[in-house]
């Protein structure tokens, strides 16, 4: 029997930071506010990690994205395994030029030469009343760039098991922290070791339909089962974890099964990630769906300030069952 | 603005080395012009004839192991480390013996067995990266250094600003070489730069900080040679604005409207090479004969990179799978 121990994510990424800079001399941390002089990240993620491991390996820096994406970078392709922290995702945007051109980009125009293993760990969502530039999901942005793996964790042991293993990817991740599935605890297990990249997670096996989400969408999917339940409906939850490269085999391998797919996304539905989902299944399960695939996602709007507007802007347990329930009639 | 008085000249050997690097840059960039012209190469090309002087100098204090992160106007930088002729020219070419199998380009080589990291096509991105490899060597313990060339234009760009402001803090390895050759691509330097001098931006950072007649072997000698003793001990970072003019425009082929037939050919009437080349016989530094037959080598060489680049086989279309990550992608 594992031992299990309880812990939220903030603790889960927290452990697996110690562990990967316990194992090896060659991971090094850097961003705003994530030494313990400035309180171990606004979060406490970084917490302990300058105390433990020393402030040359734990760097705080300056408010200033490109600099420290450039510092991530150019440490990494001289043989360090880089976690950079971008505060906030939206915050991504001033660092772009950064990542996309050269993070994501200088393995292959090297041809091979070199290497950029750095994850970029990024919290974001909307709940928080942080309004439109502090709440983005932009996996889709990161997704539609070749070069760059984009994970979505939701829940604890994800957290820990997914960090070890983008640590350890030859390749740079950004590794996107969920708002909305922060501080509530569940049991990881205490040797919770590498969970590979690119695999989803069936978080309920299911026969009618099939839904996919990831990071706080898959807290909401789980809240959903409930009530999807009692409307009778046998749901097969996925939690994809990995948006680039995602499971595909898994998730085609479900909807062949139930012949309906549900996606939902905090991140706007236009262009969204369930866009690609969507347009994959119909590829390649046409004539076996007995009804369209579903996307929802935020609607073409700013996150908003206002709680209630908030709270409609997100999907909500509510908007995923009463969905499925249209799919069945 | 610090004083470079007390700082060493160059001697017979390095003058001889300074221009030999520059020869180098001049002889392959000729070959490379005459072979677009013939339409053997297909390629946007940023030449930086007249520029010579600043990379030659630079590379004549790096070691093998120390690093350059350079810019879209980079091949000088590349010739001038040390980089083989025949790995740059295939790359030129698009081949698959080209430096990076023909996937980045004359914009974007690597070559890190010579230290040569990164070349980027995008204004002010150098700066960050030589700060992450410069952050590595502190790490590492090592007394490598780190030279992030960029042009005036990158002076104006917030990467500039954050990556000048995070070195001085950390104290890293770093030496930011400007070439302000008075353009950034077609917009006057006063056009688009509030400040008269681009060194003076150094004092906001707590850098030392050099405006450097960049065709002078003598004031970079000088200049480069105080930056890379203070990147090796450990004390940080310097920028240096190397005062310059490039005589082939921002990219071969590009009309000359934006700057005036007097200057350009002034600038021409100037030009660092021939200059240099007259000064190491007038002074006695090197014979006639030598530098004839320092020519022909080099020419030798650069006809041979030509011949090999050329007959290089193109890349397979494999290479749309290979190093998009560490692990190739599904066919």
């Amino acid at each position: 029997m594992t031992e299990m121990v309880k812990m939220h994510a903030v603790q889960a990424i927290n452990a697996a930071l110690h562990e990967a800079m316990a194992a090896d001399p060659k991971v090094i941390v850097l961003g705003e506010d994530i030494a313990d002089k400035e309180g171990g990240g606004v979060v406490g993620i970084t917490a302990g990690l300058s105390t433990a491991f020393g402030t040359d390996r734990v760097k705080s820096t300056p408010i200033a994205e490109q600099a420290i994406m450039g510092a991530a970078i150019g440490a990494a392709m001289a043989g360090y395994k880089v976690v950079a922290e971008i505060m906030m995702m939206n915050f991504t945007t001033v660092a772009m030029d950064m990542i996309v051109n050269h993070a994501a980009k200088l393995r292959f125009m090297s041809g091979g030469q070199t290497s950029v293993p750095i994850v970029i760990r990024t919290l974001t969502g909307a709940g928080w009343q942080t309004a439109g530039q502090h709440s983005d999901f932009l996996e889709g942005w990161f997704a539609h760039v070749a070069g760059i793996k984009v994970v979505c964790p939701a829940f604890p042991a994800d957290y820990k098991g997914l960090m070890l293993a983008s640590i350890a990817d030859p390749d740079p991740v950004m590794f996107v922290e969920g708002g909305g599935t922060f501080f509530v605890p569940h049991d990881v297990p205490a040797d919770q070791g590498p969970i590979p990249l690119g695999k989803a997670r069936v978080m309920q096996e299911g026969t009618d339909l099939t839904i996919v989400t990831w990071s706080s969408q898959s807290v909401r999917s789980l809240a959903a089962a409930p009530a999807l339940a009692e409307a009778g409906i046998s749901a097969e939850l996925i939690d994809l974890r990995t948006i680039s490269p995602w499971d595909k085999e898994t998730v085609l391998a479900s909807v062949a099964k139930t012949g309906r797919l549900l996606i939902a996304h905090e991140a706007v539905k236009n262009f969204g990630p369930g866009a690609e989902i969507a347009a994959t299944v119909n590829e390649e399960l046409f004539g076996q769906l007995k009804a369209p695939v579903k996307r929802l996602g935020g609607p073409e709007c700013a996150v908003p300030f206002a709680k209630n507007l908030e709270t409609a802007f997100i999907v909500q347990p509510a908007d995923m069952v009463e969905a499925a329930k249209a799919m069945m009639a | 603005m610090a004083d470079l008085s007390n700082a060493p000249k160059p001697d017979s050997a390095a003058l001889v080395d300074i221009y030999r690097r520059m020869l180098r840059i001049e002889r392959n960039e000729d070959l490379i012009l005459a072979t677009m012209r013939k339409g053997r190469l297909t390629m946007p090309f940023y030449s930086a004839r007249g520029q010579e002087v600043i990379p030659a100098t630079v590379s004549h204090f790096l070691r093998d192991d120390d690093q350059i992160s350079t810019i879209y106007r980079g091949v000088q930088d590349m010739v001038a480390k040390g980089m083989p002729l025949r790995p740059l020219w295939a790359e030129l070419a698009g081949r698959v013996d080209g430096t990076c199998k023909g996937k980045g380009g004359g914009m974007h080589m690597t070559d890190i067995a010579r230290g040569i990291m990164v070349t980027t096509g995008i204004v002010g991105s150098s700066m960050p990266i030589a700060n992450g490899l410069a952050w590595a060597a502190k790490l590492d313990g090592s007394d490598r250094v780190v030279v992030a060339y960029f042009g005036d234009g990158a002076s104006n760009i917030g990467a500039f600003h954050e990556s000048l402001n995070l070195a001085s803090l950390w104290k890293l390895p770093v030496i930011f070489v400007c070439a302000n050759n008075r353009f950034a691509e077609h917009t006057r330097y006063e056009d688009g730069t509030a400040v008269d001098q681009i060194s003076k931006r150094a004092i906001g950072h707590a850098m030392p900080g050099f405006t450097v007649d960049g065709n002078s072997a003598d004031e970079m000698y000088a200049a480069v040679s105080a930056a890379v003793a203070r990147a090796r001990a450990g004390e940080g970072p310097t920028l240096l604005e190397c005062m310059t003019f490039r005589f082939r425009g921002h990219v071969v082929g590009d009309n000359d409207k934006y700057m005036t037939k007097e200057e350009k050919d002034a600038a021409i009437a100037a030009d660092p090479l021939p200059a240099l080349r007259a000064r190491l016989v007038a002074e006695g530094h090197a014979t006639e004969e030598a530098l004839a037959a320092m020519q022909a080598e080099l020419e030798a060489e650069v006809a041979d990179a030509l011949e090999f680049g050329l007959a290089s086989e193109v890349p397979s279309l494999d290479e749309l799978r290979r190093d998009v990550f560490a692990e190739e992608m599904p066919a």
